[in-house]
């Protein structure tokens, strides 16, 4: 095989992988009761098929045949265990039951929706929940998920560990909670749906099956929980990006802001779907995050459909969530509006402020922001160092052309 | 932890770059090594001249041997690196898929040893 016929093979092989990874390590948890010892099995079985699909191709169920890799590598786990030895019945039934559950599709892609509240466990460490379901249920490296929490990818991944130990030793059990318990655990699970979709909306790769199955994931808990307005408020906010995905390059590649979107390209099925939604969640007043969010979108997108401004309305709202939900993204945002209705000294003030926080040194957001800013104000020096550090953060080759092209005009 | 991101391009397609183009990517290069700076994780960074001024050492016994580039048939050559300090190889590998030498060629991660990794 040439090297790049084996790229392409390990490519599509890595993409399967992270597909499957989640419904996978969901259900070997659901059975073992053990979350590390359900990645260790499952990490053996990708690295068997990362050596073996590139060669002999992706197998039509690959999830199947993942389960039989990891189930095989418990089983040899179990036989060097003396002590588990003994009870070989149960050991042949337990592989048994892997076996025939491989087949089943459907109750695989429920157990992940389940692992997502047991994530959410109240005996697990508040701060390790979501993480925690990042990275066993949706498969995110610690890395993507220490650069969203802004904390180091080594502190991350102890409080992961941290977290699986407790599991063990605690023996928290990994079983549907029952109904009235699911809204307590919400949080956590609507803000690891969120952080997918995200991380799917910046890799451009991995973008469409991760935001796809964010959406889908989020109209489950919508169904099982009706009465939340929360999840409808999140869905709402989802379906307002999603719907302005295909508008977000140029046919050559290249990104477009916003305000330079063509709405004709827009997806008017979903906008009135997160209208809908968005109305539903908001019946009895917003009460949280993600129905502001959503109300931001809304906003957004109604500017761009009736041409009249609101920029006003949208620092309310972003005052709003800066009190529900204060980050330095918000605070970011926030800036950005402040700009539209003429505020721009004191959005560069909020934005000087910022620069103090180590977390916004390789934040690309941060930098765009302060580079337009800067450039509003006519500060073209300043302006043109940030466009310069925003191009060096970027990864892809149309932001950074965009970009570029951005620090041009400020220079001339 | 340092880490050494290894450049490696075709030197025959970056001859052939137009002017402009080369000083666009020069541009890029100049914006990435900004970027690592803000974020404290750069150390240094130097471009190597061509492969064809290289020249390989060996000494054999009594024999010194000395073979004049270009050295290897291979069609990427080492060009440059740069060394970053970062907390773990997932965020050297986040820096390296930044970096604009990626897009036209091969960046190499290589995690430098730590001297207290000798010891015992």
């Amino acid at each position: 095989m040439t090297v790049s016929g084996s790229t392409v093979g390990r490519t599509a092989a890595e993409r399967v992988a992270r597909e499957s990874y989640g419904r996978l390590v969901s259900y070997l948890s659901g059975r073992l009761g053990d979350l590390a010892s359900a990645e260790d099995a499952l990490a053996t079985a990708f690295l068997t098929a990362l050596e073996k699909w590139p060669v002999d191709g992706v197998p039509d169920n690959p999830d199947a045949w993942l389960l039989t890799i990891a189930r095989r590598r418990k089983l040899d786990d179990w036989r060097k265990d003396k002590v588990k030895a003994k009870s070989a019945d149960h050991l042949a039934l337990i592989a048994e039951e892997l076996s025939s559950a491989a087949k089943m599709d459907g109750d695989i892609a429920d157990r992940r929706l389940a692992l997502m509240f047991a994530c959410a466990h109240p005996d697990i460490d508040v701060s390790a929940r979501t993480p925690l379901i990042l990275q066993t249920v949706l498969g995110l490296t610690a890395a993507d998920i220490a650069a969203r929490f802004f904390v180091s990818p080594r502190a991350m991944g102890q409080r992961l560990v941290r977290a699986k130990a407790r599991i063990k030793d605690e023996k928290i059990p990994f079983l549907v909670p029952e109904k009235e318990e699911l809204s307590h655990r919400l949080p956590p699970v609507l803000a690891s749906i969120y952080a997918a979709y995200t991380s799917g909306w910046m890799d451009i790769d991995g973008a469409q099956a991760l935001g796809q199955e964010a959406i889908w994931l989020a109209s489950v808990v919508v169904s099982l929980l009706p009465q939340e307005p929360e999840p409808k408020g999140l869905l709402a906010l989802m379906l307002y990006s999603e719907a302005r995905r295909s508008s977000r390059r140029s046919p050559d590649g290249a990104f477009v802001p916003l305000d330079g979107q063509d709405v004709g390209l827009w997806d008017h099925k979903r906008l009135r779907l997160a209208e809908g939604l968005l109305r539903e969640a908001n019946a009895n007043g917003p009460t949280g995050r993600y129905q502001i969010e959503a109300a931001i979108q809304s906003a957004h997108v109604a500017r761009r459909l009736s041409g009249i401004s609101n920029w006003h309305a949208l620092v309310s709202l972003y005052d709003v969530l800066g009190r529900i939900a204060p980050s330095p993204v918000v605070t970011l945002n926030r800036s950005v509006a402040l700009v539209r209705i003429g505020q721009a000294e004191a959005a560069l003030g909020h934005i000087h402020a910022l620069a103090a926080d180590p977390r916004m040194a390789d934040y690309l957001p941060y930098w765009t922001a302060r580079a337009q800013i800067c450039a509003d104000l006519g500060r073209h020096v300043e302006a043109a160092e940030a466009f310069t550090v925003a191009i060096g953060l970027c990864w892809s080759e149309a932001e950074r052309r965009h970009l570029e092209e951005q620090r041009s005009n400020v220079l001339c | 932890m340092r880490y050494m991101l290894m450049l490696h391009a075709d030197e025959a397609a970056g001859r052939s770059i137009e002017p402009e183009d080369m000083v666009r990517f020069m541009g890029q290069m100049y914006a990435y090594q900004q970027a690592l700076e803000k974020a404290a994780a750069f150390v240094s960074s130097n471009a190597l001249v061509s492969s064809s001024e290289a020249s390989l050492v060996r000494v054999q016994g009594n024999e010194i041997s000395v073979l004049d580039g270009p050295y290897a048939d291979v069609r990427e050559q080492f060009g440059g690196y740069f060394i970053i300090d970062v907390a773990d190889t997932d965020e050297a590998n986040k820096w390296a898929a930044r970096c604009p030498a990626a897009t036209w060629g091969t960046v190499e991660v290589r995690r430098i040893r730590d001297s207290s990794e000798y010891a015992g």
